[in-house]
C-alpha cells in the first residue's frame, strides 16, 4: 500500500494526530519520571504537575495565586509589546519610504536586534530598580525588532504600480504612507506582531526571573529556590498556555485582515 | 485643451545595466487626439508614456503637456496600468473615489460622480466588492472608471488590455471606442497589438527597436472617416475591411523589420 504523506488532512484527522502528539509526549514524560530514570524530585509526573496546577489556581504561592501572577505578567507584557509596536511599526514604514532614514537607522538597528533581550537585565535593574520600567525595557527589546523589520519589508516591497497609481490620483507624499504603504504592509505587519509577541512573552519570563517581585517568572524563581519542581512546571505550563492564546488571538486577526483584502 | 509634445526626448537609465531607452523622440499629440504607440518589446513605448505621466523624467529634451513641462504625476493625467494597480484593500467604490477625495471634493458631489463613473463602466452592483473578487476585465473597468472620474485632460493607457483574455479584450476595445466618442480626451495608448492600435487610434506611431525613436506616424483617422469604419458596430466587421487590413499589414511589416534587425 502506498501512503501519501503529503495529502491534505480533514479537520478531524488533524485533531486526532494532534492528540496523538500530546499523548505521546505525556506518555514519555510519565515513563521517565515513574520508572525512576529521573529522580522524582527532579522530574515530577504529569499527574503531580496537574494537581499542583489546580491548587495554584486558588492558593497563594510567593504572595499570589497563579492567575494573579499571570495577570501581572500579562500587564507587563502588554506595555512592552504595545510600546514595541508603537515605535517599530511607524519607524519601519518611514524607513521603507524615506531612504535617508533607512541608511541612518539600519546600521544601529541591525546590531541592536542581535542583542538578546536578557542582556538588558543589568541596565533594566540599574535604570528602573524594581519598577515596571525594567521588564518593559526587556520586553520592548524582544518585541520591537520584528515589528520594525516586518513593517519595513512590507513598505519596501509594495508593488511600484500601486504607489504610482496613488501618486497619479493626487495622493500627497506623507499620505502615501497611510494610504498605500500601511494597508499594503498590513499582512506583513500582523505576521511581525506574531513573532514579536512570541519573543516578547519569552523575554518577559526571563526578565521576571531577575527583576520583578510578582509575575510568573518571579514565581518560578521562588519555586526553584524551594526545589518545588511541580510548581515550576505549573508556571511553565501557564506560560505555554498564555503564549498559545496570545498567538491564537493574533492568528485570528491575521485571518480577518486577509479576508479584508490586505494580502 | 491638452496637447502633448515630445521634443527631442532622450531617456537613459543608469545603474549597472545602464542603457538608452529613448533616443530623440519627437511626437506631437493634438488636443483630444487618440494616439497609439506600437513597437517591438523593449523599445521604450512604456517609457514614453511614463514620461508623460511624470513617473520618469527625460535625460535630455522635453515632454510638455499643454506647453508646460511635466514635473511629476498628477490627476490631470490619469493612468490606466496593465496590471490594473487597484488598491486591494479598498472596495470598487473607494478605489474610484480616492482621486476625488484627494482633490477635496465634498462628499455629496463625490458620491454622485463616482456613481456616474460606475454606471458609465457598467459596474453597478459591484460597488462594495473588493478587486480580488472581480475578473480581470471587471478590474480593468474599475481602473478606467477611476481614471475617468477625475475628468482628466489626458488619459495614459499602458497596454491596458494586455493581460486580458481575447474575448474580454474585444469587449473592452469596443467599450473604449464608445467611451472615447462620449467623452473625448487626449489619449496616449501604448500597445504591442497592432490591430488594437489601428482599431482604436486616430494616429498610430511606430517606434524603432531600442533605443527607441518614432519611425513612422500613420494617420488612421482619415482612413476611418473615408472608409466609414464607424458604420460598423462590431470590431470584427471593421477588421474585415480592406482598408483596415491594408494598414494593419503595413504596420505589421514595419514592426517586423525592426524585430528582425534586432535579432541580427
Amino acid at each position: 500500500m502506498i501512503v501519501d504523506l503529503s495529502r491534505p488532512l480533514t479537520r478531524i484527522e488533524a485533531a486526532a494526530y494532534g492528540t496523538v502528539g500530546v499523548l505521546l509526549f505525556l506518555g514519555i514524560w510519565s515513563l521517565l519520571s515513574l520508572s525512576g530514570a529521573a529522580p522524582r524530585e527532579f522530574l515530577p509526573t504529569p499527574y503531580q504537575v496537574a494537581t499542583r496546577f489546580g491548587q495554584l489556581l486558588s492558593t497563594q504561592f510567593a504572595g499570589a495565586t497563579l492567575p494573579q501572577h499571570l495577570v501581572s505578567s500579562i500587564m507587563r507584557f502588554a506595555y512592552g509589546f504595545l510600546l514595541g509596536a508603537a515605535v517599530g511599526i511607524p519607524l519601519g514604514l518611514l524607513m521603507g519610504w524615506f531612504r535617508v532614514l533607512d541608511e541612518i537607522v539600519s546600521p544601529v538597528f541591525d546590531a541592536f536586534r542581535f542583542i538578546a533581550p536578557i542582556a538588558w537585565v543589568p541596565f533594566a535593574a540599574l535604570w528602573f530598580g524594581t519598577g515596571i520600567g525594567g521588564p518593559i525595557l526587556i520586553i520592548f527589546a524582544g518585541a520591537f525588532p520584528p515589528c520594525l523589520i516586518n513593517s519595513y519589508r512590507g513598505a519596501r516591497f509594495v508593488s511600484r504600480p500601486l504607489i504610482e497609481a496613488a501618486q497619479m490620483l493626487g495622493t500627497r507624499n506623507l499620505h502615501i504612507i497611510l494610504e498605500v504603504l500601511l494597508p499594503a504592509s498590513t499582512a506583513s505587519i500582523v505576521a511581525g506582531l506574531r513573532v514579536s509577541a512570541g519573543l516578547g512573552w519569552q523575554s518577559l519570563i526571563g526578565a521576571e526571573l531577575i527583576v520583578a517581585s510578582t509575575g510568573v517568572g518571579f514565581m518560578m524563581v521562588q519555586a526553584q529556590l524551594n526545589i518545588a519542581t511541580a510548581t515550576v512546571m505549573s508556571a511553565m505550563v501557564a506560560v505555554g498556555i498564555v503564549g498559545f492564546l496570545i498567538d491564537a488571538g493574533l492568528r485570528w486577526i491575521e485571518a480577518a485582515v486577509r479576508r479584508r483584502g490586505f494580502a | 485643451m491638452a496637447a502633448i509634445t515630445f521634443d527631442a526626448v532622450r531617456k537613459a537609465f543608469g545603474g549597472k545595466i545602464g542603457f538608452v531607452a529613448l533616443k530623440c523622440v519627437d511626437l506631437a499629440i493634438a488636443d483630444q487626439e487618440f494616439v497609439a504607440i506600437v513597437g517591438p518589446s523593449g523599445c521604450g513605448k512604456t517609457t514614453s508614456l511614463r514620461l508623460v505621466a511624470g513617473f520618469e523624467f527625460p535625460t535630455a529634451g522635453s515632454v510638455k503637456v499643454d506647453g508646460r513641462r511635466v514635473s511629476g504625476p498628477g490627476p490631470d493625467r490619469a493612468v490606466v496600468f496593465q496590471q490594473f494597480a487597484l488598491f486591494p484593500w479598498k472596495t470598487v467604490f473607494d478605489n474610484i473615489a480616492l482621486g476625488l477625495r484627494n482633490k477635496g471634493i465634498a462628499k455629496a458631489e463625490r458620491n454622485s460622480r463616482v456613481a456616474k463613473a460606475i454606471t458609465l463602466m457598467n459596474l453597478e452592483g459591484y460597488e462594495a466588492a473588493f478587486p480580488h473578487q472581480l475578473s480581470g476585465g471587471m478590474q480593468q473597468r474599475v481602473a478606467i472608471a477611476r481614471a475617468y472620474v477625475l475628468d482628466p485632460d489626458v488619459l495614459l493607457m499602458d497596454e491596458p488590455f494586455g493581460s486580458l483574455d481575447a474575448q474580454t479584450r474585444t469587449t473592452m476595445q469596443e467599450e473604449l471606442v464608445r467611451l472615447a466618442r462620449l467623452i473625448p480626451r487626449t489619449v496616449l495608448f501604448v500597445t504591442h497589438a497592432v490591430e488594437e492600435a489601428v482599431y482604436l487610434a486616430d494616429r498610430v506611431a511606430i517606434m524603432t527597436r531600442r533605443p527607441g525613436r518614432i519611425k513612422e506616424v500613420i494617420d488612421i483617422r482619415s482612413v476611418r472617416v473615408a472608409e466609414k469604419w464607424d458604420q460598423h458596430e462590431r470590431i470584427e466587421d471593421v477588421m474585415d475591411l480592406e482598408s483596415f487590413i491594408h494598414w494593419r499589414t503595413h504596420i505589421w511589416r514595419s514592426l517586423r523589420e525592426e524585430k528582425s534587425a534586432q535579432e541580427r
